[in-house]
C-alpha cells in the first residue's frame, strides 16, 4: 500500500482464496435460490431482474433517439412512438429506478450495516421479489400484446376514454409492482427501528441507512395512493363510471392530484438511496468522516417529509387554482434546501480529504455535478412563470434525466462497483471500469445537455416530429445516447467477467469503515459469527487504523 | 425461558438498543373491552338519532366527530395502543398526518378554484 | 473502552453457539431475532405499518367522496336516502360486536385460555359473516332497483320520485345523473371494505383451525394480536363509511 494513487488493498493474490463458506455456496440448487429467505440472495435475484429490465427500457430509449434523428416522422407511426416513450418510462421508473438501490444494495447491506442477521421479515422480502417479477412479466405482457401509449403518467381522460391500448394490463402490472415496493420499505423500517445491534444508536448508523430509511417512509406512505389511483382508472375504463370523466361530472384533475401525490415522493424514493450511496463513497475515497453527519441524516428525513407537500408542481398548467399553484411553488423552493444541504456537506467532506479516484469515486463525482445541475433546473421549473414556458418541453425531459440518470443511475453504478467486492468476493478490472465511468459521463452530457437548449427553444416532449431547426441538437443527443449505451454495456461485460477471473478482494479492499467491511467477502449467510457490538462512531477512520495495527497477520 | 431471554438482553445490550421502550405486556381486561363496546354502541345510536334532527352544518360535524371518537377508543383500547411504545403511537400519528395532508392540500386546490361556490 | 468491535461472548465459539441455542428454544422464535420480545414487537410494528398503507389506500377514495359530495350535494343526499339506515346501523352494530369478540380473543390468547380463544374467534367470524350477509342483501336490492352504475343505471326514481312512492324532492335530469357518482363511490368504498372483510374472514378460519390445535395457547400471541389489529382497522373504516354514506341528510324524516 505504498502508492498514493489508490487506496485499494487486496490480499496477496498468490495465496488468497475465496472463503470456503459463504452465502453463495451455503446451499446449492435453483430452489435454494428461489425459496431463499436470505436477504443477500434476494438482493442478487433483484440485481439480475433489474438489470434485465434496465436493458429493455434502454432499448426503447434507443428507438426513441433513433426516430428523433430526423425531423420527419419517418421511422414509426405516431402511436408506435407513443408506445416507445410510454414503455421506456414505465419500465425505467417502476421496474428500474424505484427498486434499484433499495432492493439490490439496500437489501444486501442494511441488515449487515445495522448488525443484524437478516431483515425483520425474510419471507415478505422474498414475496416482494416475486411481486416485482410478476409486475415485470405483466408489463412485458402489455408490451407483447401491443403496448400502451398513454405516457407513464396515465393522464386521464386519455387513458380512460380515448385509447384502446393495453392500459388495463399495464395499470395492473404497476399495481402489483407497487406492493413489491411497499413490502421492501416496510421491512427496512422495522429492521432499522428494531434490529440494530447493541451500541448501534441512530447516530452511529451509516448515512446509507438513514437515506434508505427516509425512502422507505415514502414507499410505505405514498405507494398506496398510486394503488388506489390505478384501481380507479381501471374501474373507469371497465365500467365507465365517470369519476374522471367531465361529461359525467367527474374531474380529470382528480386523477392527477392522486397520481402525483405518489409520483412526486416517488422521485425522492428513487434519489434518496442513491444519495446514501454517495455519502458512503465520498467518505471512503476522501478517507474522511462525512462532514455534518447530523445535517445529512436529518436532511434525508426532511426531503422525505417535504416531498409529500409539493406534488402539484407537476400540474401548474393543468387547471389548479392560482392560489394552489403559489403555495406549491413556494413549497417546491423549500424542498430544494435539504438536497442542497447534502451537496454542501459532501463538498466539505472532500475538502482536506485524501482523495483518490477509484471507479466508485468517479461515478460519485459525476453524480455531484450532474445532480446539482439537474436539481437547480428543478428550481427553475418550480417557479411559476418559468414553468409555463418550460413545462411539457424537452427542458423537463432534460431536468429529470439529469437527476435520474446523471444522478440516480450514476449513484447506482457507484454503489454496485463499491460493494461488488463485498457481494462477490471479486474485484473488477479497474482500468476498464474507469473507462466505462468516463464514457458514461461524456455520453450523458452529450445526450442531455442539448435537450435543455431544445426545451428552452420550445421543442415539445412526446412528439416524434419536430421543426427542422431543432435537428442539429437532436442529432447530438442521439450521438450521445449511443456513447451512453456503450458506457452501460461495459459494466455488464467486465462485472460478469470478474465473477470468474477477477482478483480476490478480501474483506476490506477499500479500507472502509462500516460493519460490512469487517466481515468476510462474500459474507456468511448469517452475516456475523457473533452479534457485533458497536462502540465507535460512523466513519471512524482512526478506529480503523487502530484495528489494523492490532490485527494479527502472522501465526507464531 | 423469558427470564433467560431478559438476562441475555441486558448483559449484552447495556445501552438497550433492542428494546428501548420496554413496552410492557399490559393485558387489557375484558371489563375494559366491555365498557368500550358499550360506548361504541351508544355512539352509534347517537349518530343515527342526530342524523334525523336538522342541525344544518352541525350534522356532518357531529357525525364525523362521533366517528373519530369511536375510532380513537378502538385504537387506544381494542388495538392496545394506549399501552404501547411511543414508536407505535408516532407511527399511527404520522399515518394520519399524511392522510390529512392528502385531504387538506388537495381540497385547498378545489376550494380556491371556485371561491364563493362552497 | 477498547477500540475494537467487541463480541458478546468473550469465550469460545462452541459456548457461544450453545448459548445461542439456549434462547432459541421457543418454537416460534426465528433465528434472525435476538429475543422473542424483539420478534413480537417487530411483528406488531410491521402490522401497523401495513395498516398505514391501508389508511392511504382508502384515503384516495375518501377524498373522491369528499369532492363529489360537495360538488353534487343534492344528488348525493337523495341517493344516500335510498340506502337503508336500519340495515346500515345493524351492520355497524355487528361489526362493533365482532371487534369486541376479537379483542376478547386476544385477551384469551394472552391468558392462555384455549377454549375461550376458540369461541371468541368463532363469534368474531359469525358476526363478520353476518355483516357480509346483510351487505349482500343491500347490494342485491340495489341491483333490483337499477342503482348499480353502468349501462343499466336508471335515474327515473330521482327525476320523478313521487311516481315511485318516494318522499324526496325531484332532481333535475343532469343532477339526477350525478347520483351515479354517489353509487359508484358507495360500491367502490363498501366493496373495497367488503373485500378486506372477506380476506379477514378467510384468515379467521385459518386462525380458528390453528387455535383449536393449541398453537396460540402457550404464549404465542402474535398472530392473533396482529390479525386483531387488521380486523379493528377494517372496523374503523366502516365506522366512517356508515355516517358518510348512509346519513348525509336524513331530515326531514323520511
Amino acid at each position: 500500500m505504498s502508492s498514493t494513487a489508490t487506496i485499494v488493498s487486496l490480499p496477496d493474490q498468490a495465496t488468497a482464496r475465496l472463503p470456503k463458506r459463504s452465502y453463495l455456496n451455503n446451499e446449492q440448487g435453483l430452489l435454494s435460490w428461489l425459496l431463499t429467505g436470505d436477504h443477500k440472495r434476494i438482493a442478487i435475484l433483484y440485481l439480475i431482474s433489474i438489470t434485465f429490465f434496465f436493458f429493455i427500457g434502454g432499448a426503447f430509449a434507443g428507438l426513441i433517439r433513433l426516430e428523433l434523428l430526423t425531423p420527419q416522422p419517418d421511422l414509426v407511426a405516431a402511436d408506435t412512438y407513443n408506445k416507445f416513450f410510454t414503455m421506456h418510462g414505465i419500465i425505467m421508473v417502476f421496474l428500474f429506478l424505484v427498486p434499484s438501490v433499495p432492493a439490490t444494495i439496500g437489501n444486501f447491506l442494511i441488515p449487515i450495516m445495522v448488525g443484524a442477521k437478516d431483515l425483520a421479515f425474510p419471507k415478505i422480502n422474498l414475496l416482494s421479489w416475486y411481486l416485482y417479477v410478476v409486475g415485470g412479466i405483466m408489463v412485458l405482457a402489455a408490451l407483447v400484446l401491443g403496448g400502451v401509449d398513454t405516457g407513464w403518467t396515465f393522464t386521464t381522460p386519455l387513458s380512460t376514454h380515448y385509447l384502446n391500448t393495453h392500459v388495463i394490463t399495464a395499470a395492473l402490472a404497476i399495481f402489483v409492482a407497487g406492493f413489491s415496493s411497499i413490502f421492501t420499505g416496510l421491512n427496512f423500517i422495522v429492521t432499522i427501528h428494531r434490529m440494530r445491534c447493541p451500541g448501534m444508536t441512530w447516530f452511529r448508523l451509516p448515512l446509507f441507512v438513514w437515506s434508505n430509511y427516509a425512502a422507505s417512509l415514502l414507499m410505505v406512505l405514498g405507494t398506496p395512493v398510486l394503488a388506489i389511483t390505478l384501481v380507479l382508472v381501471l374501474l373507469e375504463r371497465v365500467f365507465g363510471i365517470g369519476v374522471f370523466d367531465p361529461t359525467k361530472g367527474g374531474d380529470p384533475l382528480l386523477f392527477q392530484h392522486l397520481f402525483w401525490f405518489y409520483s412526486h415522493p416517488a422521485v425522492y424514493i428513487m434519489i434518496l438511496p442513491g444519495m446514501g450511496v454517495i455519502s458512503e463513497t465520498i467518505s471512503t475515497f476522501s478517507r474522511k468522516r462525512v462532514f455534518g453527519y447530523t445535517a445529512v441524516a436529518f436532511s434525508s428525513v426532511a426531503i422525505a417529509l417535504f416531498g409529500f407537500f409539493v406534488w402539484a408542481h407537476h400540474m401548474f398548467i393543468m387547471g389548479v387554482s392560482n392560489y394552489s399553484a403559489l403555495v406549491f411553488s413556494l413549497l417546491t423552493m423549500l424542498v430544494a434546501v435539504p438536497s442542497a444541504i447534502k451537496v454542501f456537506n459532501w463538498a466539505f467532506t472532500l475538502q482536506k480529504g485524501s482523495i483518490t479516484f477509484e471507479t466508485p469515486m468517479l461515478y460519485s463525482f459525476g453524480f455531484l455535478g450532474l445532480f446539482t445541475i439537474g436539481g437547480l433546473t428543478g428550481v427553475f421549473l418550480g417557479s411559476l412563470g418559468m414553468d409555463i414556458h418550460l413545462t411539457e418541453t424537452y427542458f423537463i425531459v432534460a431536468h429529470f434525466h439529469f437527476v435520474m440518470v446523471g444522478g440516480m443511475l450514476m449513484a447506482f453504478l457507484a454503489g454496485v462497483h463499491f460493494w461488488w467486492p463485498k457481494m462477490t468476493g471479486r474485484m473488477y478490472p479497474e482500468s476498464l471500469s474507469k473507462l466505462a465511468a468516463v464514457t458514461t459521463f461524456i455520453g450523458f452530457i452529450l445526450t442531455f445537455m442539448p435537450q435543455f437548449i431544445l426545451g428552452y427553444l420550445g421543442m415539445p416532449r412526446r412528439y416524434h416530429a419536430y421543426p427542422p431547426e431543432y435537428q442539429v441538437l437532436n442529432v447530438l443527443s442521439t450521438a450521445g445516447a449511443t456513447v451512453l449505451g456503450v458506457g452501460y454495456m461495459l459494466p455488464l461485460l467486465y462485472l460478469g467477467w470478474s465473477l470468474k477471473y477477477g482478483a480476490i478482494a478480501g474483506d476490506n479492499p477499500w479500507q472502509a469503515t462500516g460493519l460490512e467491511w469487517q466481515i468476510q467477502s462474500p459474507p456468511l449467510t448469517e452475516n456475523f459469527i457473533e452479534t457485533p457490538i458497536m462502540d465507535h462512531e460512523a466513519y471512524d477512520y482512526e478506529w480503523l487504523e487502530q484495528k489494523k495495527k492490532n490485527e494479527v497477520t502472522t501465526v507464531g | 425461558m423469558a427470564e433467560i431471554a431478559h438476562h441475555h438482553t441486558e448483559a449484552a445490550d447495556p445501552t438497550n438498543v433492542t428494546n428501548p421502550e420496554h413496552a410492557s405486556h399490559h393485558i387489557v381486561t375484558p371489563g375494559v373491552y366491555a365498557m368500550v363496546f358499550g360506548t361504541l354502541i351508544l355512539g352509534t345510536l347517537i349518530t343515527v338519532g342526530a342524523a334525523y334532527i336538522d342541525l344544518r352544518w352541525a350534522n356532518p360535524v357531529i357525525a364525523l366527530f362521533i366517528a373519530c371518537f369511536k375510532a380513537c377508543i378502538v385504537i387506544l383500547f381494542f388495538m392496545h395502543v394506549k399501552y404501547q411504545s411511543r414508536l407505535i403511537k408516532m407511527t399511527i400519528g404520522s399515518g394520519f398526518f399524511i392522510f390529512l395532508a392528502l385531504i387538506v392540500m388537495t381540497l385547498s386546490d378545489y376550494i380556491s378554484r371556485s371561491w364563493g361556490l362552497w | 473502552m477498547d477500540n475494537t468491535v467487541a463480541t458478546e461472548h468473550p469465550h469460545t465459539h462452541e459456548t457461544a453457539v450453545h448459548a445461542e441455542h439456549a434462547h432459541v428454544s421457543l418454537p416460534q422464535h426465528r433465528h434472525h431475532f435476538e429475543t422473542v420480545e424483539q420478534q413480537r414487537e417487530a411483528g406488531s410494528f410491521g402490522m401497523w405499518l401495513f395498516l398505514l398503507t391501508e389508511i392511504m389506500f382508502f384515503g384516495g377514495l375518501f377524498f373522491a367522496y369528499l369532492l363529489y359530495r360537495n360538488w353534487y350535494y343534492d344528488a348525493f343526499f337523495t341517493a344516500s336516502n335510498q340506502l337503508s339506515v336500519p340495515l346500515g346501523a345493524v351492520n355497524t352494530v355487528f361489526l362493533i360486536t365482532s371487534g369486541f369478540f376479537m379483542a376478547l380473543a386476544v385477551w384469551a390468547a394472552e391468558v392462555r385460555k384455549k377454549d375461550t380463544l376458540v369461541w371468541t374467534l368463532i363469534l368474531t367470524t359469525v358476526f363478520g359473516c353476518a355483516f357480509l350477509g346483510i351487505k349482500y342483501v343491500e347490494y342485491h336490492e340495489k341491483w333490483e332497483k337499477h342503482h348499480i352504475p353502468g349501462a343499466h343505471f336508471d335515474i327515473s326514481e330521482f327525476v320523478n320520485p313521487a311516481a315511485h312512492g318516494i318522499k324526496e324532492k325531484p332532481l333535475a335530469p343532469d343532477m339526477a345523473e350525478r347520483t351515479q357518482v354517489f353509487f359508484f363511490l358507495y360500491f367502490a368504498m363498501t366493496g373495497m371494505h367488503a373485500l378486506h372483510m372477506i380476506i379477514g374472514v378467510g384468515l379467521l378460519f385459518w386462525l380458528i383451525w390453528r387455535a383449536r390445535r393449541g398453537d396460540f395457547s402457550a404464549g404465542y400471541v402474535a398472530p392473533i394480536e396482529n390479525f386483531g389489529l387488521y380486523w379493528h382497522f377494517v372496523d374503523i373504516v366502516w365506522l366512517f363509511l356508515f355516517p358518510l354514506l348512509y346519513l348525509i341528510n336524513r331530515h326531514p324524516l323520511h
